[in-house]
């Protein structure tokens, strides 16, 4: 019999959501990959190889959709650094994946500028239309939802990235277009960066010219009274802009 | 309306490519630089009185002065591009639109401080800017602005990208060294300083883009021309971030005497509240600086006038709040950020942001006590000033200051068990139910 208090470790104690990332099947480099790698690390001095680190895990994770042990072990051996070195980095870094995760990683910023313009509801609306709760994945593997830290667009807000694309100024109302447009386009249906400040940049160059009638501000058209750049194209079913949308400030107001 | 500088060509078709560029002018002020010594570009950058536009305002030609001249390693400049700091987009824009600036501010740089690479440190969201930046450097390269003997000078400088991977931190100099060398992005003791031991333990040093992109500026026009915009020991076109409830939030530049006032409500910038609805306070430059209340923003937005009025400058992210939100919830939002985001290296930033985050759910959902009031500003003090960098300040700052500002919404919290501030636009608002 101990003298020590019962220690409920279940529930009041940090239990961390970490696992150990699983052994997975083999993995070796595509040649592809090795040669893209072999050029990265060409940047750094040679005996500071382990600067390429960050990008010999985008490789692998490219290759493979999330990384494994064993693809954190050919990393290290890439890398020629230990496999501990490769799972502290791992581990510290957001957008390296230890799970698999659906084809489409649709991640919601949550930080104050896009909370102020109703990104909590973007994610409500996300949630239902694809039956996911954050941080969950389909069945099929198709889509994985995510709440995200500051984006860094905070003047489109509501902020949505799915993978590497952007689609911005987002409203709840907008979010079954968005999904539609993804299951049925792909990602060529989001708005890209720079929705509305956009001259010819090369996410948007098939796109109409949105600088016609556009006022001349130091940065962009008036949100309220700027034309819609999205208007008429073919490939953008993905939601109102602010000019026509729903304002997310008015609607649902119950005053 | 003020000229523009930074942003000029920002919207104009291809204005971000190599051929727009130098039909108008660019590169230029390389060449210009490449005429003068190493330390009469210094001493330009010195006299421009240019200070570092990521956060702190550290003068840029003191923190170029301090590299270690006499140290036999090689030099290098990181250029910080790694813009996490929520409310804050303007290197965004100027990386996805005027590459060049940033790299010919980077040349600039490097040959001022004897440093023959450079290397961009990009947050690893960006990856769309990336693209951008990969192409045109390339271009530039091929045209021999960046490579061996640029522009016939003997003078040799590489940039490179190098792509972060989701870390907040890795925008503090050190971290952002530390996260280049492969590892983890976790601040280091100072001193030594990066200018004597910074990337690989050699001579560095950490500019902001907007930082290096204003660095051509002061070549071309000259130091006392850049000094003279905008007041006293503020010179120099500034980009400023408006975001939250305007009603035309983007990015824009002016001179550091434009007031906070007029960049959130005059019809050339913000153009007012959304909604017609109150301010209620604004965070002037990023999120972690204290809040200032709608009496205080007729101020010039410039370093020494914000910090005067007791908040910050910062990244110049301005986040702008109306009437409707409830001060607890915003608390709460930050502190989440700062929590995910805090790298676990020093204990009271790594357990103290947690239970800040902890203490400010349990108001925010109604089951406060008037004691965690007191138990969050000890938290709060216990944090300020006690971590290797400015992170743990960082995130303390938003419930201090809230809660020296706004106590009473705090205490309603408490005593009606709920959150009284119910805001139409968050998902717990009733009208959302029916949605």
């Amino acid at each position: 019999m101990s003298f020590h208090p019962r220690m409920d470790y279940g529930r009041g104690h940090h239990q961390s959501a970490r696992a150990v990332p699983e052994i997975g099947p083999p993995f070796v480099y595509t040649a592809e990959h090795r040669a893209a790698l072999e050029e990265i690390c060409a940047r750094y001095p040679p005996e500071e190889r382990k600067s390429a680190i960050l990008a010999a895990l985008y490789l692998a994770q490219k290759q493979q959709g999330y990384l494994t042990q064993n693809a954190m072990a050919h990393v290290a051996e890439a890398i020629r650094c230990t496999p501990a070195d490769v799972e502290d980095v791992v581990s510290f870094y957001t957008m390296f994946y230890t799970r698999p995760v659906g084809k489409r990683v649709i991640q919601v910023c949550r930080t104050l500028s896009c909370a102020l313009l109703g990104a909590e509801r973007v994610t409500a609306a996300l949630s239902t239309a694809l039956g996911l709760k954050t941080g969950e994945t389909d069945a099929a593997r198709e889509f994985t939802l995510l709440e995200v830290e500051c984006l860094g667009a905070c003047d489109r807000a509501p902020v949505v990235a799915v993978n590497d694309a952007w689609h911005e100024c987002q409203s709840p109302d907008a979010i079954r277009a968005l999904v539609d447009g993804l299951r049925s386009v792909g990602e060529s249906s989001l708005t890209g960066c720079h929705l509305r400040i956009e001259g010819s940049g090369p996410a948007r160059a098939s796109g109409p010219d949105p600088l016609t009638g556009e006022s001349a501000g130091p940065s962009g058209p008036a949100r309220a009274s700027g034309p819609d750049p999205l208007t008429g194209e073919s490939a953008g079913p993905s939601g109102p802009a602010r000019a026509s949308g729903p304002d997310p400030q008015t609607s649902g107001r119950p005053r | 309306m003020t000229d523009l500088f930074l942003t000029k060509h920002v919207r104009e078709p291809n204005g971000f490519t190599l051929d727009f560029y130098t039909k108008t002018g660019g590169y230029g002020a390389l060449k210009k630089a490449l005429g003068m010594t190493p330390d009469q570009v210094i001493d330009a950058v010195k006299r421009s009185g240019l200070r570092g536009r990521g956060g702190a305002g550290f003068p840029t030609g003191l923190k170029w002065q301090f590299i270690d001249k006499k140290s036999l390693k090689p030099r290098y400049i990181c250029c910080n591009a790694d813009e996490s700091e929520p409310g804050t987009f303007k290197d965004h824009l100027l990386m996805e639109r005027n590459p060049h600036l940033m790299f010919e501010g980077c040349l600039i740089g490097c040959y001022a401080i004897g440093s023959h690479t450079a290397y961009i440190y990009i947050r690893g969201e960006f990856y769309h800017v990336q693209e951008v930046l990969e192409a045109e450097l390339a271009k530039a390269r091929a045209a021999g602005f960046i490579g061996k003997n640029i522009l016939g000078t003997g003078f040799d400088c590489e940039i490179h990208l190098h792509r972060g991977a989701g870390a907040y931190e890795a925008g503090e100099e050190t971290a952002l060294i530390e996260s280049l060398e492969g590892k983890r992005a976790q601040p280091r003791l100072k001193p030594p300083f990066p200018a004597s031991h910074g990337l690989y333990g050699c001579p560095t040093a950490v500019n902001n883009v907007e930082t290096l992109c204003n660095v051509p500026l002061i070549i071309e026009h000259g130091a006392e021309w850049f000094a003279k915009i905008g007041p006293d020991k503020n010179g120099g076109p500034k980009l400023y971030c408006v975001s939250g409830h305007v009603k035309n939030p983007g990015v824009f530049e002016a001179a550091m005497d434009v007031t906070l006032k007029d960049l959130i409500f005059d019809e050339t910038f913000g153009g007012g509240i959304l909604g017609g609805h109150a301010l209620k306070c604004v965070i002037p430059g990023g999120s972690s600086v204290p809040v200032l209340l709608p009496h205080e923003i007729d101020i010039p937005a410039s370093f020494d006038a914000i910090a005067k009025a007791g908040s910050l400058l910062g990244s110049a992210g301005i986040i702008v709040m109306d009437e409707t939100t409830c001060m607890v919830w915003a608390a709460q939002n930050l502190l989440h950020f700062y929590k995910h985001e805090s790298c676990g290296k020093c204990t009271p930033c790594r357990e103290g942001c947690d239970w800040l985050y902890r203490l400010l759910t349990k108001i925010e959902s109604g089951a406060g006590q008037m004691k965690d009031l007191e138990l969050l500003l000890s938290i709060g003090d216990n944090i300020l000033g006690k971590t290797l960098c400015a992170f743990g300040d960082a995130a303390a700052t938003p419930v201090l200051s809230t809660i020296k500002l706004f106590r009473a919404e705090y205490e309603a919290h408490i005593r009606e068990g709920r959150c009284t501030v119910p805001a139409p636009w968050r998902s717990s608002a009733p009208a959302l139910a029916a949605h």
